[in-house]
């Protein structure tokens, strides 16, 4: 079997910071297989975006990696801050309003990425960049190259950093939910043309989203984050389908295309700078019992190429939890 | 981009208009009365009262207004109270030492204040960030005419490596007058040495005038290059692998110097009135001693035409401001269609 192309192993981040020591990931491990799209899901403060900035190298001046590794391409690239790999990690923000300075052309901006990190011309990289604003749909590629961002709207900006992130051949290219600034036709369009531009490039994704809709159509594997951890992984059909986690469940259960009544999860997720011991779920579980409290779930694998961290994850939630 | 250069001109003249206008009522309903101080102290009242005829100080204030605004037009300031001499004549040849010395005194405050602002920006919370963070306050605390007697005590007088007073050495005298700026006219004149003396002249006086501007570019830079910094264009390019110095020397700049350009133009107005003092100081023969010297004998026609000409500098300067602003930020001129 390949090695994967990216493989975070059991990474930690924290942030110190008032004080206390804020623990934003612990022992995060997932892989990104060569050519598939993983997603990674959870709500907002589970460390999908800190996740995203120790892939790309860009966390908090201050932050710790006191554990782990991120493995690209067989090497380590965490410890290298700076560059390496930029260029062969290409990079889709969340919001492509903000993105991109207001001051300068869009196309000067792109160019300046692949002065540094492809290899040919200025009138080189200007040829291929035109053919990929041509590949991503913008219109009138040529005179894309002159205007400034504001001369674009949402959609189309959001093409251009898609064009961006592919502009210097990247293998990997990690998103970090592209579309939620955009309205829902946009939304579709542009998953639409990552999908496509994915799979005819021969590219791997990592796809950070806390979309389920989004999840299912477009990735192939998913890890579910809570708190900073991962509750579990999986192909994304089979987690969707049966969830193992009770996290996973009931946030599944929470989703309106799929609840008759909307339901909730009690509690609300700790602070970073508080996690509870033990199971970082466990105060808001109601499968959780005193060892939970104590013990720290590790990922264990179940059938079907999935993993979960809980040791009681076949047991039923009970029905009123759920309402 | 004409269309909007021709909208900020057409909005400067009102401006213009209003301080005509105020300033010759400001001037008029202050005490003192300008017929009785040109008479002199030995003068009659039917003497003082000649004289107030001939001016037309005897006429309603709003019709004097009238009169003053219509000469303004028309391009005629009047003659002096004091000499007797058509006030445009004795502004034209002090003007230039003035607004050579502010030229000079701001670009150096911009060039130092905006590398200042932006090393203490990158280097936030940092020995160096403290450093340019207490310069500035200094800066700003310091009164000027204070700072030009230490300064000439120590480089003029103890060290005797800077010139104490004046634009040029008198041995030199004046170079062939052509634009009325020293450092341009000695050049012209193929005299490097005067232009190396005139120089020397400069370099006090324009500390002096430079450190407050210099402190609030500073300033004003380095919480525009902080603020920038956390954009997330800023986090975007860092991600896309932007080199660290285009990242800050060019990137964040432009977006943090938009706040930095505005205030230089308002700062130009400080740095006229900052010259008073210090041309006074140094002796310096520019428009500032001249304010002072009619402000002293009531020369109201004099002080008018200075308020005037400083308040047409003032505006230039802002319509410039206005084009950079444009020129540095696409958005800008598309906004004001």
């Amino acid at each position: 079997m390949m090695p994967p192309l990216l493989e975070i192993s059991q990474l930690a981040v924290t942030l110190p910071g008032g004080g206390a020591l804020a623990e934003i990931l612990d022992d995060v491990t997932l892989k990104v297989p060569a050519g598939c799209i993983t997603g990674v899901v959870g709500e907002s403060g589970c460390g999908k975006s800190t996740l995203l900035r120790a892939i790309l190298g860009i966390l908090p001046r201050h932050a710790q990696t006191p554990r782990g590794g991120i493995f690209f391409e067989g090497h380590d690239i965490l410890p290298d801050r700076a560059a390496g790999v930029r260029g062969r990690i290409g990079f889709v923000p969340q919001d492509p309003y903000l993105s991109l300075n207001p001051l300068f052309r869009a196309g000067d901006q792109i160019l300046e990425i692949m002065r540094r990190h492809a290899k040919g011309s200025r009138a080189e990289h200007k040829a291929r960049l035109v053919e990929l604003f041509r590949a991503v749909q913008l219109p009138d590629p040529e005179a894309a190259l002159r205007k400034y961002p504001h001369e674009f709207s949402g959609g189309q900006r959001q093409r251009l950093l898609i064009a961006a992130a592919l502009s210097c051949e990247p293998r990997l290219v990690v998103a970090d939910e592209p579309t939620t600034a955009l309205d829902v036709t946009t939304q579709r369009e542009i998953l639409g043309l990552l999908r496509e531009l994915t799979r005819a490039r021969g590219l791997s994704m990592l796809f950070v989203t806390h979309d389920f809709g989004v999840l299912a159509s477009l990735c192939d594997d998913v890890a579910v984050l809570y708190a900073g951890r991962v509750a579990e992984t999986g192909p994304t059909r089979a987690v969707l389908d049966a969830p193992a986690h009770p996290y996973t469940r009931m946030l599944l259960a929470c989703h309106p295309d799929r609840a008759a009544d909307l339901a909730g999860i009690p509690g609300a997720v700790p602070p970073a700078t508080a996690q509870p011991s033990g199971c970082r779920f466990h105060p808001r579980c109601p499968l959780a019992r005193e060892s939970c409290a104590r013990e720290v779930p590790v990922l264990q694998p179940i059938p079907g190429g999935r993993a979960v961290a809980c040791p009681f994850h076949a047991e039923a939630l009970p029905e009123l939890a759920l309402v | 981009m004409l269309l909007y250069i021709l909208r900020r001109i057409a909005l400067a003249l009102p401006a213009l208009f209003g301080l005509v206008v105020l300033t010759f009522i400001l001037s008029r309903v202050v005490p003192g009365d300008p017929a009785a101080t040109l008479a002199g102290d030995a003068a009659t009242p039917a003497q003082i009262a000649d004289i107030r005829a001939r001016y037309g100080l005897d006429r309603p204030l709003l019709e004097q207004a009238l009169v003053h605004v219509r000469q303004v037009v028309s391009g005629d300031l009047g003659n002096s109270l004091f000499s007797g001499r058509p006030v445009s004549l004795e502004i034209m040849q002090r003007l230039p030492a003035t607004l050579e010395l502010t030229f000079v005194a701001l670009v150096f405050a911009t060039i130092l204040g905006v590398a200042l602002g932006l090393v203490a920006a990158l280097d936030h919370n940092g020995p160096i960030d403290h450093l340019v963070r207490i310069v500035s306050v200094g800066g700003l605390a310091i009164a000027s005419f204070w700072l030009a007697i230490m300064l000439q005590l120590q480089f003029s007088m103890e060290w005797n490596i800077l010139p104490l007073r004046g634009r040029i050495d008198v041995i030199y005298g004046m170079p062939h007058r052509v634009t009325g700026f020293l450092l341009i006219d000695t050049l012209l004149a193929g005299r490097p040495d005067m232009f190396l003396d005139a120089l020397r002249h400069m370099v006090l006086p324009a500390i002096t005038l430079a450190l407050p501007g210099l402190a609030t570019i500073a300033r004003f830079t380095r919480s525009g290059v902080l603020e920038a910094l956390q954009k997330d264009y800023v986090l975007y390019a860092r991600a896309a692998g932007y080199g660290r110095f285009r990242l800050a020397a060019i990137y964040v700049l432009r977006n943090a110097i938009t706040v930095t350009v505005t205030q230089i133009g308002l700062l130009f107005g400080a740095l006229i009135s900052g010259a008073v003092a210090i041309e006074a100081v140094f002796d310096w023969p520019g428009l500032g001693t001249y304010a002072v010297q009619a402000i002293l004998s009531a020369d109201y026609k004099a002080l008018l035409a200075v308020t005037l000409v400083v308040g047409v500098v003032y505006a230039v300067v802002n319509v410039l401001v206005d084009v950079a602003q444009a020129l540095i930020d696409p958005r800008v001129a598309q906004r004001a269609r």
